[in-house]
């Protein structure tokens, strides 16, 4: 199903294995198949985003990688190790972070409280350098450190959200529609900081998203995904440009 | 300050008015419904009787509620925005709530040297100290992870029959020279195997939340209760334990003989020494609890807790393990629980199941829901509210000369009990003290202003 457009494989360095490898992944929910074999890589320092309609099964196989639900078929590997059948929390403990759809922040909890739970998996040893990394990140969380998660603005939580699961210090970062119901100018900031993250720390991140134009002019590489399996892949360059991807996702092909 | 002077004063007028209203009101149900009452005579004719003094007193209880509503809430009937009684009334408020904490510890430490504090004043204060600490303990599961548990009296049963059997059957076979050490060998151990069936009742409703969890627990806290009241040979069925050994003050134990507590210390022999005593134990174990949960809401597994009942499936994508997050808290609930049962049978050195039936389970929850889930300070105002409450019922002799003889006010325990309920769950749906406390908090001067990181000086 897959239709590369590059000659050369996708993978730039093909002799070293991808960070995250999902191969063949089928995820039900009961009877209904969401995920239809997937393969999909993701390589150390990369951006990778994940675009499609709604129900299409990203944040499906956003989950799935996180193990809930679990995948009925396929193999997941992150840095050579199988976790398809690993628990949630030890998935957490190999240092993969998920900023997850819906944010899930702790409402009743003060932003301090936040991201101190997203230092449990990092056992609190750089919290305080972290904590002062994420304000520089993100400042508005240092005005807000004391107030309760769930009175923050949409923008706010997402820029939480964002910082928990960097609390963790993440080899692999995953982005759940970050851009989800957020001004234009706060999901500029949001994906600048992204981007910074990814050029200055080689931070590796796998963005599912909607916003498919933002998504892939900040993406190295970029899946379209229907239906439960992945219909194209190339470039974020190479998908901008192919007008299925124009007709399905870019409103008419804005550039 | 006079237009204030004014509004205040327009304020209370209109509440007056409001409250005539309400009273007029009631008075039209009333009269007809309570005033006049129809018996059956001798000749099979109808007797009509009034009832007006009841109607007075009907009518008079609706406008001064309704007064005190409107004057609390700050309803104004016509009137929008925030109400000058309102505003007067907040930062007393505040300053109450940081003051009474250590106001009761104060209270609660000097209690038995008080002059008014009797026989009966200490049986009370150990009472309700028993349901604070219980509340406490049920307050980890409930409160703060989120885990609603109506089964908890069955760990309160495990450690009432843990240390009803060891310290009746198994010590005095096998270590007969411990006997009066006893109660402080039997609590850890009672503790500990009711933190064991914690975990064992942990294990299968890991899975399970919200209204199923509730169910099953519900269950778990029956079928302690069953088993203990069918399986004679072990826990003597309904006929219960008795003759369960008193506490010693560390091995000196309250008896007049010359070897007793008093005679020891040089003082004259009092039977009250010893409820002094349980009384500071209990307190003791209480103050145990607070200190244990306050101080593991600031440690990783507390924080775990808390985020636990606010989000499960965020919890494990932070690496949280949910298992034993959940485990710990039941266990640690548990044991608390226990502590008490120990405390429980030593103080009526008789048990039976009959102690431990739901209604225990439900008054438990309910202090904990009254009080606030999470709060310390409110578990104990609803404790005292509840326990101190339903017991000032049975000295609410004047209500006699209202309602007539036959009327005995413990009898309608239940229905105010029910009442208050409704009330505060309308009024206050998160408890008396509803607001969260942050388990860290930087001090006033430290907190950052928002102007200030605009302008840079972060």
């Amino acid at each position: 199903m897959t239709d590369t457009l590059t000659s050369a494989p996708l993978a730039a360095p093909a002799l070293r294995e991808p960070l995250l490898a999902v191969r063949g992944v089928e995820t039900f929910y009961g009877k209904i198949q969401a995920l239809k074999g997937v393969d999909l890589d993701v390589n150390e320092g990369e951006i990778v985003t994940l675009i499609g309609a709604n129900g299409a099964g990203k944040s499906t196989l956003m989950m799935t990688i996180f193990g809930q639900p679990r995948a009925r078929a396929g193999a997941i590997r992150f840095g050579g190790l199988d976790i398809t059948k690993l628990a949630t929390h030890d998935i957490a403990a190999l240092r993969i972070a998920q900023s997850p759809e819906g944010r899930r922040i702790f409402p009743r909890m003060t932003v301090f409280e936040n991201l101190q739970m997203g230092a449990a998996v990092d056992g609190y040893v750089h919290f305080d350098d972290d904590l002062e990394r994420m304000f520089a990140l993100f400042p508005r969380l240092k005005e807000r450190l004391h107030q309760r998660g769930g009175t923050l603005s949409g923008g706010e939580q997402q820029m939480l959200a964002i910082a928990r699961a960097l609390m963790s210090r993440p080899r692999l970062l995953l982005l759940d529609e970050p851009s989800l119901g957020l001004a234009p100018l706060i999901v500029k900031q949001i994906f600048e900081v992204i981007d910074e993250l990814n050029r200055s720390e080689g931070l590796t991140v796998f963005l599912v998203e909607q916003n498919a134009y933002h998504a892939l002019r900040l993406a190295h590489r970029g899946y379209v995904m229907v239906n439960g399996t992945i219909t194209m892949a190339g470039t974020g360059r190479e998908l901008l440009e192919r007008p299925e991807v124009k007709a399905a996702y870019l409103e008419g092909g804005r550039k | 300050m006079k237009s204030d002077a004014a509004t205040a004063r327009a304020d209370f007028a209109a509440a007056l008015k409001d409250a005539a209203i309400a009273a007029l009101i009631a008075l039209g149900v009333t009269l007809p419904l309570v005033g006049f009452r129809t018996d059956q005579g001798p000749d099979y004719k109808l007797i009509l009787t009034t009832r007006f003094d009841l109607v007075a007193v009907m009518v008079a209880l609706v406008f001064a509620a309704r007064l005190a509503l409107t004057l609390w809430t700050g309803h104004r009937p016509h009137a929008a925005g925030s109400s000058a009684v309102l505003e007067r009334l907040k930062p007393a408020g505040s300053a109450l709530f940081r003051l009474a904490g250590p106001a009761l510890l104060g209270l609660a430490l000097v209690l038995p040297f008080l002059p008014v504090t009797g026989r009966y004043e200490l049986d009370l204060g150990i009472l309700i100290l028993t349901y604070i600490m219980l509340g406490w303990g049920l307050n980890i599961v409930v409160g703060l992870a989120g885990l609603l548990d109506l089964g908890y009296v069955a760990f309160y049963a495990v450690g009432a029959y843990s240390f009803a059997i060891i310290s009746t059957q198994v010590i005095p076979a096998t270590l007969p020279a411990l006997g009066p050490w006893a109660f402080w060998i039997c609590l850890p151990i009672a503790g500990l195997l009711a933190a064991f069936w914690g975990i064992v009742l942990g294990f299968p409703v890991l899975r399970l939340r919200g209204d199923y969890l509730a169910i099953v627990t519900l269950a778990f806290g029956e079928i302690i209760r069953i088993v203990l009241l069918n399986w004679q040979d072990f826990s003597g069925g309904p006929n219960g334990i008795a003759s369960i050994p008193r506490p010693t003050f560390f091995g000196l134990p309250f008896t007049p003989g010359k070897d007793g507590f008093a005679a020891t210390f040089g003082l004259h022999f009092d039977p009250t020494h010893r409820i002094v005593f349980l009384y500071y134990v209990i307190l003791m174990l209480a103050l145990i609890t607070a200190f244990v949960s306050t101080r593991l809401r600031r440690l990783p597994i507390g924080r775990a807790w808390e985020a636990l009942r606010e989000d499960e499936i965020a919890c494990r994508s932070l690496g949280i393990n949910t298992t034993n997050t959940k485990l710990t808290a039941f266990a640690l609930g548990a044991m608390f629980g226990g502590f008490a049962g120990s405390f429980f049978a030593t103080r009526q050195g008789f048990i039976s199941p009959e102690s431990f039936n739901f209604m225990e389970s439900a008054m438990i929850l309910a202090i904990v829901v009254l009080g606030g889930a999470g709060s310390l300070l409110g578990v104990v105002i609803s404790a005292i509210a509840m326990v101190g409450g339903v017991e000032m019922l049975r000295n609410l002799e004047f209500l006699k000369s209202v309602f007539g003889p036959n009327f005995d006010p413990t009898q309608y325990r239940m229905l105010i009990f029910g009442l208050v309920m409704v009330l505060i769950m309308i009024w206050r749906p998160r408890g008396l003290i509803a607001t969260r406390r942050p388990s860290i908090a930087l001090k006033e001067k430290k907190t950052i202003s928002s102007d200030l990181i605009q302008e840079g000086h972060g």
